[in-house]
């Protein structure tokens, strides 16, 4: 449905989005994901015909963005970065001019207008002037303006930004019940969002992909081998030795643990535990067990590892954190 | 035929704020203190014309009192319009809005139509408003309703090409205070240009004087409809409207 080949754009001598290269499958929904400032709202002005790109194709339902741009924008639903609204407008009104500017035929717009209210969560406000509203409210507008004419791809730049958590939690909702009939290409840098709402991920850093796939694909991908946090009350070199030892560990390493003591990071083989092992270790050397856990194996310690990573790799990252 | 949201969209702004009743209003009362002051110089020339009756042979209201209107009422347009024209793009640009405009399936001209009309038909309102004098006129006395049609004929095009103009400078910025004087700058170079003509002569005379905005209005006034000034106005319109084209289609190409 979204296909993006080798897209790069450059303001001035800045490169933005450098030969960023992915595809979403009709009915999935992705999130884009990235420090500030990694280029996803730039992609996505680019995905929704507002700017052109410097290099590279993007296709929306196989429409080139730029040279086919009105089929693509009869085809999409855009919520940009802050939801920039008409504040001198009621909100029914201004719903009411985004669902005839697209071409919502008079006899069904509006309930076609109090259909995406209800579902925003912003029919009480419908009266008010959007420049009265909360961030909230506004947001969910913008999200309801995005919803009319019932896009087949629907571009999202930080939905649930400004929302309390408990909207977070509904709007969630809602945009997962989008799965199937629509495409949706979400940015954030809310982490557990991703996981919450996601089928995939890519993982944007200063203008690059530097990961995509599912969840648990990239999980595999950053973390070739499982680890286990393991805490003992013994001498720290026998430990090591007597870990090392042991056939199904590939790795070893001895670190600081956030209580002040040292802790050992154990590596293995993904398919194997190596946890009972260690219990055993542990008592049959008489060394008292303190904390034995799983790590390494969230979205997050993906995403920082992927983003970490790249900034050390060449030490020109500046400026750009999670 | 998608320009008619954006032109609902347009009207709905100038009446839900308050840009269209403080024109409205203050350009009322400018006129209406205009057309009370000419209409009371008249009464007091056609009265002493009275005693010494030499002096009443050229006097006519059309002369004296609807083309010295109009004329004026022409040049506070030009300082008018700018305020109606100068946030139809750029306070789009600047609260960002025009990143969704531009986003939804319209093309740039159905926008740049919606937005012009727009401006017109709050423009003609006022213009309509402005009925009320020539109908006090016809109160007291005859009047030829002839010239009168033309004048307003000149002045909806003599505002249209004002809107035209602004409209084109609000395209070039997001600060609606440089969109407002920079077209109000132009508005005023365009009327100040014709006075140059005065003390020139030759072709650069013609040339002045054909390009004072406010000069081709004079023959309306007068009850004639010049194809050369309906070219003068038509060409400004259309260049003015082309160029605001050009540049919402360069902001599709450099972003």
């Amino acid at each position: 449905m979204i296909q993006v080949d080798h897209l790069t754009k450059r303001y001035g001598p800045v490169t933005a989005i450098q030969d960023v290269s992915f595809n979403v499958e009709k009915g999935q929904i992705v999130g884009f994901l990235g420090p500030n400032g990694a280029g996803k709202s730039t992609t996505m002005k680019i995905l929704s015909c507002f700017m052109p790109a410097t290099g590279g194709t993007a296709r929306i339902a196989g429409f080139d963005v730029f040279s086919r741009s009105l089929e693509v924008r009869r085809r999409i639903g855009y919520l940009p970065e802050n939801a920039p609204l008409y504040a001198d407008l009621p909100v029914a009104a201004y719903l009411d001019f985004v669902a005839e500017i697209k071409g919502v035929s008079r006899a069904t717009r509006k309930s076609r207008v109090a259909d995406v209210m209800e579902r925003c969560f912003v029919t009480d406000m419908q009266h008010r002037l959007i420049g009265k509203l909360s961030k909230g409210y506004r947001q969910r507008v913008g999200l309801a303006q995005a919803l009319l004419g019932d896009p087949e791809v629907l571009i999202l730049d930080e939905p649930t930004i400004g929302l309390d958590p408990r909207q977070i939690a509904e709007i969630r909702s809602l945009i997962r019940s989008l799965a199937g009939q629509h495409t949706v290409i979400l940015s954030t840098h809310i982490l557990p969002e991703v996981s919450a709402v996601c089928d995939g991920v890519i993982i944007i850093n200063r203008g690059r992909i530097v990961a995509q796939g599912t969840e648990s694909e990239l999980v595999q991908q950053v973390f070739p081998s499982a680890r286990v946090e393991l805490q003992v009350a013994g001498p720290t070199g026998d430990v090591l030795a007597a870990l090392r030892a042991l056939p199904a560990v590939s790795h070893v390493e001895a670190v600081q643990s956030r209580n002040g003591g040292t802790s050992f990071l154990v590596e293995s083989p993904r398919d194997m535990d190596v946890r009972g092992e260690l219990v055993r270790l542990a008592a049959s050397r008489g060394w008292a067990l303190q904390e034995l856990h799983q790590v390494g194996m969230s979205l997050e310690e993906v995403f920082i590892r992927v983003v970490a990573g790249e900034e050390t790799e060449d030490a020109v990252g500046v400026g750009e954190r999670a | 035929m998608r320009w008619l949201p954006v032109f609902k969209k347009e009207m709905r702004l100038y009446f839900g704020s308050p840009i269209a009743y403080v024109v409205g209003t203050f350009f009322l009362l400018i006129s209406g203190w205009f057309f009370s002051q000419i209409f009371l110089i008249y009464s007091d020339i056609s009265m002493r014309s009275f005693m010494q009756p030499q002096f009443g042979q050229n006097l006519n209201i059309a002369d004296s009192v609807m083309r010295p209107l109009f004329t004026n009422m022409a040049v506070v347009f030009l300082f008018l319009v700018p305020m109606l024209t100068m946030r139809l793009f750029a306070e789009e640009k600047r609260s960002g809005t025009m990143e969704l405009l531009l986003t939804y399936p319209v093309r740039d001209g159905e926008v740049l139509a919606g937005k012009f009309l727009a401006s017109v038909a709050l423009y003609a309102l006022l213009l309509a408003l402005t009925w009320l004098y020539p109908g006090l006129v016809a109160y007291f006395t005859r009047v030829e309703w002839g010239p009168m049609l033309t004048s307003y004929l000149g002045l909806l095009l003599i505002g249209g090409t004002f809107l035209a103009v602004g409209l084109f400078v609000s395209s070039l910025t997001e600060n609606q205070i440089v969109a407002g004087f920079g077209t109000f700058g132009i508005l005023l170079a365009f009327w100040v240009i014709g006075w140059g003509a005065d003390s020139a002569s030759g072709t650069l005379r013609t040339v002045l004087q054909y390009l004072s905005v406010t000069d081709h209005m004079d023959s309306f006034t007068r009850g004639l409809i010049d194809t050369k000034d309906l070219v003068y106005y038509g060409t400004f319109i259309i260049l003015a409207l082309f160029l605001t084209s050009r540049s919402l289609e360069s902001k599709r190409w450099r972003g």
